[in-house]
């Protein structure tokens, strides 16, 4: 061990500030940048992102010879282009959980909530931080994945689609939206479960179990709920074509944008009234 | 200043805190003792409105903590259990806890020096060594230049050096005029560093005192004799209110009389003493005697008494 020594008085400190909710958020800031399994997590997230869309691009440029008039027409650029969406959203929801499960683990929430004691500035300053760092990049990455998929698309004259063809940048950058809420949704769970496995647990069940099982129940009954469900709530906002048994991008987003306000009001509470 | 007016805690079945009143001053240094699981801890969570108290009042500095703007400037803490994130350097900890006070970086490095934490300041902090750790407590502690710092074992995993310093620093921080309120199950640690004890058991308060008045109260008086004629001693001082236990052929401790007493009593008797010992009890055994009935789960309970 090093050579650790014990030196002096303690030194005054002339300045008194008090708490307030930006000082919260740049030590929030400080928090989240300051470990490394959150940059990770992050540049992880980004390179899915935009390394799925790249290698489905390239396959389906090389393999397009070789299908047929039915599976050419299967195809869907913005599937393409967004399909790391559906990988990186792992990451961003696992670190979600992590952001604040993680401070229960590892006892700094006692830290956490000393320093500011009325507990509610540090969710809101998480939350805050959190979901401005997913779509900040988010953004790029969606926007990189779409624009290199259709370079490499274009080299065989195939798939192509404008930007500004009708929803097409809505879809893109309903993608970053979309990796945000599903970020800012599982850090709500998080706070209300207070246990990595426990919340990351209840993320999988609630976008990857709830919705198949679903299928078990007359069509009927699963096409009248399975639009309503969160996980498909929050598809619509970055799908581009929208069935008869999805919501449109507007009130998918809203129902979406719903429960998650739900999970953060919840946590909210629970923050508030438990023992930590 | 600390203030607790009737405060408890059940989890669930189980009573913590139990009906706890007490008021820490200012200006000394307040030693917190009590068995391991007496509810020292949890008293300290309800100081500090971690834990929310199931009926009763504590208030630091006249408010409750949570109530205040700058809780930081208020109270300085370290808890018994680590609350640092393991993979955050120590330097970045501080940094993290200073600025939702808006508390300069410089503070940062100079605590981390205070605490002799400068060369591994930028390591991750769940690298460190218990004493380590206990120093990075210690400086989040401080952060603020609180007016009450409180301390939950704060000498656990220190070494020699870091004890000595710790027991220096409390006093140093008392001189200046801060409440500071010290837990300890170590009667020996407290009695080199506190001036006033609130001693608790079963979560209830038991002793609210200074060390002095503390070690003089709770001692019965005990008198080792040594004579050639101890069975005979024992038949002359034999009372209701005496015990006398034979520690080996010739050695008597005998409780409730003084030294004086015995001394008349042998001399009236014609009975040699060779030996005739006031005993004073340790600061250890009077608490050991306070704590008797209030440690919950003790090894082979009764006979002790029995055989005196």
């Amino acid at each position: 061990m090093t050579d650790v020594r014990l030196t002096g008085p303690m030194p005054r400190l002339p300045h008194t500030g008090r708490v307030t909710q930006l000082r919260v958020v740049v030590s929030e800031w400080t928090k989240l940048r300051s470990v490394r399994s959150t940059r990770w997590s992050l540049l992880i997230g980004a390179v899915l992102t935009i390394g799925f869309p790249l290698l489905f691009a390239a396959v389906t440029s090389s393999r397009w010879g070789h299908m047929s008039p039915s599976e050419r027409a299967n195809r869907n650029p913005l599937d393409i282009a967004l399909a790391g969406v559906n990988v990186s959203q792992l990451a961003i929801a696992v670190l979600g959980v992590l952001v604040i499960t993680a401070e229960y683990s590892t006892g700094m929430i006692r830290a956490s909530f000393t320093a500011v004691p009325k507990r509610l500035p540090v969710l809101w300053a998480k939350l805050g931080v959190f979901s401005v760092v997913a779509f900040v990049l988010s953004l790029p990455a969606v926007l990189i994945a779409f624009f290199a998929s259709q370079a490499i698309l274009s080299r065989h004259q195939i798939l192509q689609i404008s930007f500004f063809h009708a929803g097409v940048a809505r879809s893109v950058i309903g993608g970053a939206v979309y990796l945000m809420l599903v970020g800012a949704f599982a850090m709500a769970l998080g706070a209300s479960i207070r246990n990595t496995a426990g919340g990351i647990s209840a993320f999988a069940a609630i976008f990857f179990v709830i919705p198949p099982l679903l299928n078990v129940l007359p069509s009927s009954w699963n096409n009248a709920i399975n639009p309503y469900l969160p996980s498909e709530a929050a598809r619509s906002i970055f799908s581009l074509t929208h069935g008869p048994h999805s919501l449109a991008p507007g009130p998918g987003a809203a129902l979406f944008v719903g429960y998650t306000l739900l999970a953060i009001a919840i946590a909210a509470v629970l923050l508030v009234r438990r023992d930590t | 200043m600390i203030e607790a007016q009737s405060l408890s805690k059940n989890y669930g079945e189980k009573r913590a805190v139990d009906d706890l009143s007490f008021v820490v001053r200012p200006g000394v240094v307040t030693g917190f003792l009590g068995p391991n699981g007496s509810g020292k801890s949890t008293t300290m969570r309800l100081i500090l409105g971690l834990d929310a108290p199931t009926a009763g009042l504590v208030t630091v500095n006249g408010k409750a903590y949570r109530e205040h703007v700058a809780p930081l400037h208020e109270v300085g803490a370290l808890l018994e259990a680590r609350s640092v994130h393991t993979g955050r350097s120590a330097q970045n900890h501080l940094l993290a806890v200073a600025q939702t006070h808006g508390i300069p970086k410089r503070r940062v490095g100079e605590l981390i020096d205070l605490v002799g934490l400068h060369d591994v300041a930028k390591k991750r902090a769940g690298d460190f060594s218990l004493g380590m750790g206990q120093r990075l407590g210690i400086a989040t502690a401080l952060l603020g230049d609180p007016a009450t710092v409180m301390l939950d074992e704060p000498v656990n995993g220190l070494d020699p050096e870091g004890i000595h310093w710790i027991r220096n620093l409390l006093k140093q921080l008392a001189a200046e005029g801060r409440t500071v309120f010290v837990s300890s199950h170590l009667m020996s640690e407290m009695a080199l560093t506190a001036d006033h004890l609130i001693v608790i058991g079963r979560g209830r308060l038991i002793a609210d005192t200074s060390v002095e008045e503390f070690v003089n109260g709770a001692s019965k008086k005990i008198v080792r004799v040594r004579s050639p004629q101890a069975e005979k001693l024992r038949g002359l001082v034999a009372g209701s209110d005496v015990s006398v236990l034979a520690l080996e052929p010739g050695v008597l401790e005998i409780t409730g009389l003084t030294a004086e007493q015995i001394g008349d009593a042998a001399a009236t008797n014609g009975v040699t003493l060779h030996e005739l010992t006031p005993q004073q009890a340790s600061l250890e055994e009077a608490f050991m005697e306070l704590t008797r009935d209030d440690i919950e789960f003790r090894a082979g309970s009764g006979e002790l008494e029995d055989a005196a």
